[in-house]
Formats: structure tokens, sequence, C-alpha cells
């Protein structure tokens, strides 16, 4: 399938901006969905609010884009009223991880059978760059103005603690190691976790010196450190996303049945 | 009646019967009283009937899975009360907006806040029309009995597909856990939601394509593309545009408003009487009693409360003297019921609230009508 079959190009222009990391993850999620060869008809997305929970209204397929934090509530309800549909959900790390922390949680602990990938930009980037529960400590947003007092949420580890079947972390300077990374959660079953982190140059970068998104980029690269290099050295360091480095690589793949075997309603998707 | 089945049953058992008997599929509950007996009934007959009962982290989780499993194309229904139904407003606002079918069981307790768990109140009723935020319409039922929790529910849900539109059923915990005679008839009507792509003649088809949109189910190649979000009717989001914007507000009202006689339900008891009382669920308790022993006293029972049902109000106002509502809350439908009735022509449209959990006692509204003069 050609990408421009993929993506709904009657939809155009996007909302996103120049330099934005989502475009790199709309591609390589196009990569992983056609390489598997995967049926759009029988796959729906599911968006939050925000930035990356736009992505779902620009695929050629069923799209449902929710109140903001419950895309994975929405999900569950979808997924479970037709299990011949695959359901992959886009959201952010605001949607994810702040107001639908809970919702985030309990996804992961019932192990319903969806793709969720998050992507984490470190800020509320559709309002206009506050800060985020990923917002790295001492950074500017504008609603730090003085820095970030506060110290980041570490979404990956979460969704290991809380259940997931399958995470994995990479950025978007990782194209080949995220692209796999999707590939091995669209055929896996339970819930898989895929976090993006992500540039907003307009937002974040432009407010932190790294207007330019390639710099952005650029310190993805430099703080990145693979989880099997990682595991010694980040003891003890409690700040793993960013501020130090960001532990990138597979946090967990394991085959918990999923919610769908456990209630014995019939097969998993994909 | 006589091929009825016949049940002694509690009223959250009644709904529970009803939702089966509608084509229930999909629910999604969390533990509130005095809501929670639907949950554990539903938890127990629905997945032997073919369906998915599913305990969510919160009431906002309820909600928004029950939304999701609408688009699905299967019934959905989520039960609550008081606290509950305050975490759901937004999403009830994204149903009204995205046009999605669900039903919600509100049994209703004493508010604001934790209020009063375990007691009845009415307390609801203004928030179930006017609790999100924007101008939408909804559908809501008040049932006064355990029969009427039943055909009620077939009717929440009946009206929900029928105009694709979150629909209530405002119960209370007087009614939910009450106990009393229950006829399951052996034909009920069913009405299901007008599909795009599937011709089918049913009352759902009988709406205009122009008022309510066939539903676009997902999983079906329809490319569905749902939002909360100002859009087109080809989906296309347009938050910017005021025509747009206009023009789907509207129809949204509209859809409702303009079908109310189809939607509304009451009972009149002695038609004629000078003075009228007009109550709904529990707060009818009382009057029902007195005009049923006095045919001086009418009494109009709204088994519908949203939208308005303005003619049956404007009908009785046209022709008695003096009207008395009675409600389990301080007045929220109170100044609606005036509006109508001073409209049609009546004199005085007096209030008697009580709240604290039990519905008024014959007596009390017979002192009412005492000092308001009229017996």
């Amino acid at each position: 399938m050609d990408i421009f079959d993929f993506y709904r190009k009657d939809r155009w222009p996007h909302v996103f901006c120049p330099g934005c990391g989502i475009g790199t993850v709309m591609n390589c999620f196009y990569r992983a969905f056609n390489e598997l060869g995967l049926d759009l008809e029988k796959t729906a997305f599911v968006g939050g609010i925000g930035c990356s929970s736009r992505i779902p209204l620009y695929i050629n397929s069923d799209a449902l884009h929710t109140t903001h934090g419950r895309a994975l509530a929405f999900a569950t309800g979808l997924r479970l009223s037709r299990l011949d549909l695959s359901v992959v959900v886009f959201t952010g790390d605001g949607d994810l991880g702040a107001i639908g922390g809970n919702h985030f949680i309990n996804g992961c602990r019932r192990n319903v059978d969806m793709t969720v990938i998050c992507i984490n930009n470190n800020i509320y980037g559709m309002t206009g760059g506050q800060a985020s529960i990923t917002t790295p400590h001492d950074y500017q947003s504008t609603t730090t103005p003085y820095g970030n007092r506060e110290y980041p949420f570490d979404l990956a580890e979460i969704a290991v603690a809380a259940g997931a079947n399958y995470v994995a972390r990479w950025t978007t300077r990782h194209v080949h190691e995220l692209t796999k990374a999707m590939k091995t959660a669209l055929q896996k079953k339970g819930f898989r976790f895929v976090e993006v982190v992500s540039q907003c140059p307009t937002n974040f970068g432009r407010r932190n010196k790294m207007a330019d998104p390639t710099q952005m980029l650029e310190w993805f690269r430099e703080s990145s450190v693979r989880r099997d290099k990682a595991r010694t050295a980040a003891v003890d360091h409690v700040d793993l996303n960013l501020a130090g480095q960001i532990t990138v690589g597979e946090f967990v793949s394991r085959d918990r049945e999923c919610y769908e075997e456990l209630l014995g309603v019939g097969k998993h998707g994909v | 009646m006589s091929d009825a089945k016949e049940y002694f049953v509690q009223g959250n058992e009644a709904c529970v019967e009803a939702s089966l008997a509608s084509g229930l599929k999909f629910f999604a509950g969390y533990p509130i009283t005095p809501s929670t007996e639907v949950a554990e009934g539903l938890a127990r007959r629905l997945p032997k009937a073919g369906g998915v009962f599913l305990q969510m982290e919160d009431e906002i989780a309820c909600i928004s899975a029950v939304i999701g499993a609408s688009w699905g194309g299967v019934k959905a229904m989520t039960a609550t009360s008081g606290p509950g139904f305050s975490l759901m407003q937004e999403a009830i606002g994204y149903a009204a907006m995205s046009e999605t079918p669900v039903v919600l069981v509100n049994v209703m307790r004493g508010g604001p806040s934790t209020g009063q768990p375990t007691r009845a109140s009415q307390g609801d009723v203004a928030q179930t029309r006017f609790g999100s935020h924007g101008d939408y319409q909804v559908i809501a039922f008040a049932p006064a009995s355990v029969q009427e929790m039943f055909d009620l529910t077939v009717e929440t849900f009946n009206f929900s597909e029928k105009y694709r539109v979150p629909a209530f059923l405002l119960s209370d915990a007087e009614i939910g856990h009450m106990r009393g005679l229950l006829r399951v008839p052996p034909n009920i009507e069913v009405i299901d939601r007008k599909e795009l792509g599937v011709r089918r003649q049913d009352k759902a088809s009988e709406v205009p394509d122009s008022l309510v949109h066939p539903f676009p189910t997902f999983g079906r190649g329809h490319k569905t593309m749902v939002t909360g979000m100002t859009h087109t009717d080809d989906s296309r989001i347009e938050p910017e545009d005021p025509v747009v914007h206009s023009e789907l507000v509207t129809r949204l009202n509209e859809k409702i408003t303009r079908s109310r006689k189809d939607i509304n339900r009451w009972e009149v008891i002695n038609e004629d009487a000078r003075i009228m009382i007009v109550a709904y669920g529990s707060s009818s308790f009382g009057a029902r009693e007195i005009a049923a022993n006095d045919r001086r006293i009418g009494l109009l029972r709204l088994k519908s409360l949203w939208p308005l049902p303005e003619e049956p109000i404007a009908d009785v106002a046209g022709k008695c003297e003096k009207m008395l509502v009675c409600e389990m809350n301080l007045g929220q439908m109170y100044p609606h019921i005036k509006r109508v009735a001073l409209e049609a022509g009546c004199k005085t449209v007096e209030l008697l609230p009580k709240i604290g959990g039990d519905p008024q006692k014959p007596s009390e509204v017979r002192s009412k009508l005492r000092e308001m003069g009229v017996i």
C-alpha cells in the first residue's frame, strides 16, 4: 500500500508544525503496518486530545477522536465490542500520563488487546508549551518560567510495573529501531506500549535553546542509552527521562493472557 | 397479558432484565450506591447473553468505554448515581456531539457531593439536561414503579438508538431498591439504530436522514471519523467555521426538540380537575394517592422529563386553575414547567419541594394544597 493510500491525502494540510516529530512517527508506523501486510479495514484507530492524538484522523480507516485522557477507555470498549477489529491508540504524554494516568495504569493491568503509541514530546504542544508530566527537571515552559521544579514521570517503567505485555521506548532519532518495535508490538497480543520521545521544536525546543529540530534530534542521540547498557549506567538514576539520559530499547516482552482470553470472549486481533 | 411472565423483583433487577431484552451487549460499570445492583445483575447475566461486562477504574472510563463499544455497533449501557454521574458529564457531551447512542441509568441519591448514598433524591434532573458544556439535548425517562423500571428502560434504549443520542433512565434509591411485581410482556418492541449501508424498514428509518444521519459502524469499510470537535457532515474538522458549528449544534438540538411528541410519555389522573399536581418518579407517590381518592385533584405524572413534555403540561395547564409541582429537589423541573403552564394560561403554579430522602407524603401534599386554598 502506498503511503498516500494509508494516510488521507484529502485531509491535508495537517496541523503539525514544521520540524515536528509526529511526521517521523507516522512514517515509521506506516512502514511497520505495511511491511506486516495488515488490513486497514480491520484496524480502528483511537486518539485522545492533543497533537499526537490527531494522527487517527489522518489515517484512511475508522477513527475515534475522543475526549482528553480517555482514549484507552474508549479503545477498551471498542475492542471488546468488536473482536474482529484490531485497535491502535495514538496518544501523548499529557493525554496518557497526566489526565489519563489512571486509564493508562489500569489499561496495562487489564491487558486488553491493543497497540498504544505514545508520542512523548515533554510538553503540552497544542496549547502552546505548558509543562507536562514528562518535562525534565529545570527545563523551561510557559508554566515553569523559573525552570521545572518537578521531576518527570517514566511512562515505560510504569507500563512494565502495571503489567503491559510489551513495552519499548525509542526516540524519533531511532527510526529503524522504532519501526521494528512497532512491528513487534503490532504482532503481539495484549496491551502493547511503544513510547516515542519526540521533538517539539516550536514549544519545547524554542524555550530550551534547541529551536532547530536537528538540535533536538542530536540531543536525543547524545542522551540515549540502550536499555542493556542502562542497567548499569542508570543505577540510582531516578530521572531516567531526558534530564540525564533517555533509556531506550525494549523494556519487556511477555505473553500474559490478554483480557479477551481471560474473559473467554474470542480470538485476539492482528 | 395472559402470556406475560410475572416476577417479584427489585427495581434495579427489572432494569437489568429490560436492558437484556433490549439487546444490551456491552456494560461498563463502577460500584456506587444505590445503582450497584444493576452492575451486579449484569455481571451475572450479560456474559451468558453473549455480551461483555466490564468493571472499569472509574465512571469516566465507564462512559468512555460504553461510547467506544457503541461505535463497534453494539448496544451499550452504564449505570451510576450522583457523584459518578457528575464525573461522566464531559463524555456525555461527547456522545451528544458525536451522536453516539448510549444508555445511562442514574439511580439518584441525595447530593451535592457524597450526600446521602442510600437515600432517594431527584437532584440530578437538571444536570441530566444541562450538565455538560455547550448546547445539547438529551432524552430522559423517569420511572415510578418496578414495572416502569422495565418498560422505560426499553424506551430509553429505543429512543437512544432511534435518535443517536445519549438517553437516560432517571430512577432513584426508592424505586431502584423497591420490590414489586414485574410483568414481562411476551413481545417487546425493540428499535435498532439506522445503520449506514443497511436498508431496514423500522421505526428508526422513519426519521429523515437530514435530521439523524445513518450510523457508520466501525469495521464496515465506511472509514468513519468520529470526533467531539466541530465537524461537517463528512467529518471534516472545522472548529474555526462559525457556520459549520452553528448548523451542527442546531441540528443536534432540533433532532430532539422537533421529536418531542414522539418521545414524551405521561399519565393523567382526573384530567378535568381544577387543581393539577405535576410530579414524576418517587415525588408522584403522595400525589397519586390523593388523586386516586379525590376527583377535585388531578395528577399529571411525567414519565419522560427531557425533552420537556411541553404539550401535556400546556394541555392540563390550559384547563386547570392552579398547579402544584412536586419534586424531590429544591425545584429543578419547576421553572421549566412553570413557564409552559403560565404561557398556557394557568394562573398559579406553586412548588412543593422535598429533600432528605423521603418522597412527599399524602398528608404533606394535602397541607400544601390547603395552604394554596384549594381544598
